[in-house]
């Protein structure tokens, strides 16, 4: 029998920024099992705490909805799956820009995905059918190891 | 977020204490102008060494801070950042408006 390669997780809660922290201490908890480099897990809290705020902040004018977040371990490959079914994004090309932000008043950076791109390897981007967002984001863990034992 | 502060040789010292994020950004904004609203200084050295999380939510918070006291012509100075507080700093040129001392 072929074993099982792929691990998961899976949560949903509300859009609060109180469950911010929730949704770092339990994404940093799931990936534990990487044994991830303190740094690495700096750079998942950060990020997923950018796209937790987005949700928080943008998806959601006028009701606080659910997000969803799903982690993927697949060898020392993670993806992290963070989905709102809000008002999504019209030009998801201009928000991704640094320092757009559509609250200026609110002394907000403008910095979420850019930040998120900087964490992560790779994120993407898209809208959730005709609801909403869902931002993935990817990050092989134990690259830094790798680069130093090559040294 | 705690925010321990005090005034010594006409600067005022401010540690962050805890998490910088979405949920705590309303209570630091309110808690620092309140700080910074009194007049026995001519600079602030905020202290982030206590800080054990901060997002780019952060950053709005200490340039909203920083234009205030522009126009009181008090300057801003950062010290001890996390690895990961500094990235944000470098990528947003924070430290151009708000320079990191030692």
């Amino acid at each position: 029998m072929e074993v099982e390669k792929l691990n998961f997780m899976e949560v949903k809660f509300k859009a609060l920024s109180i469950n911010e922290s929730f949704a770092r201490v339990c994404v940093a908890g799931f990936c534990v099992q990487m044994n991830p480099s303190v740094d690495e897990l700096g750079d998942i809290k950060t990020a997923v705490s950018e796209a937790v705020t987005n949700c928080v902040v943008h998806a959601y004018p006028k009701h606080n909805g659910v997000i969803y977040l799903r982690c993927e371990i697949e060898g020392n490959n993670l993806k992290i799956i963070v989905k709102d079914e809000g008002i999504g994004i019209k030009d998801i090309e201009k928000a991704k820009e640094p320092f757009y932000t559509t609250k200026p008043d609110e002394e907000r950076s403008g910095m979420g995905f850019a930040v998120m791109e900087s964490f992560m390897d790779k994120v993407v981007v898209e809208h959730n059918g005709d609801k909403g967002i869902v931002v993935t984001m990817y990050k092989q863990i134990g690259n830094e190891r790798l680069q130093v034992n090559n040294a | 977020m705690h925010i321990k502060s005090k005034v010594y040789n006409n600067t005022l010292y401010v540690v962050l204490c805890g998490e910088l994020d979405e949920h705590s950004a309303t209570h630091t904004r309110i808690t620092l102008d309140n700080i910074f609203s009194g007049g026995d200084f001519n600079q602030i050295i905020i202290d982030l060494s206590e800080l054990d999380f901060m997002d780019s939510t952060g950053i709005g918070v200490l340039i909203g801070r920083y234009k205030k006291m522009k126009s009181r012509n008090i300057p801003i100075f950062i010290c001890n950042p996390s690895k990961h507080a500094e990235k944000i700093f470098k990528m947003t040129g924070l430290y151009e408006i708000m320079p990191k001392i030692v």
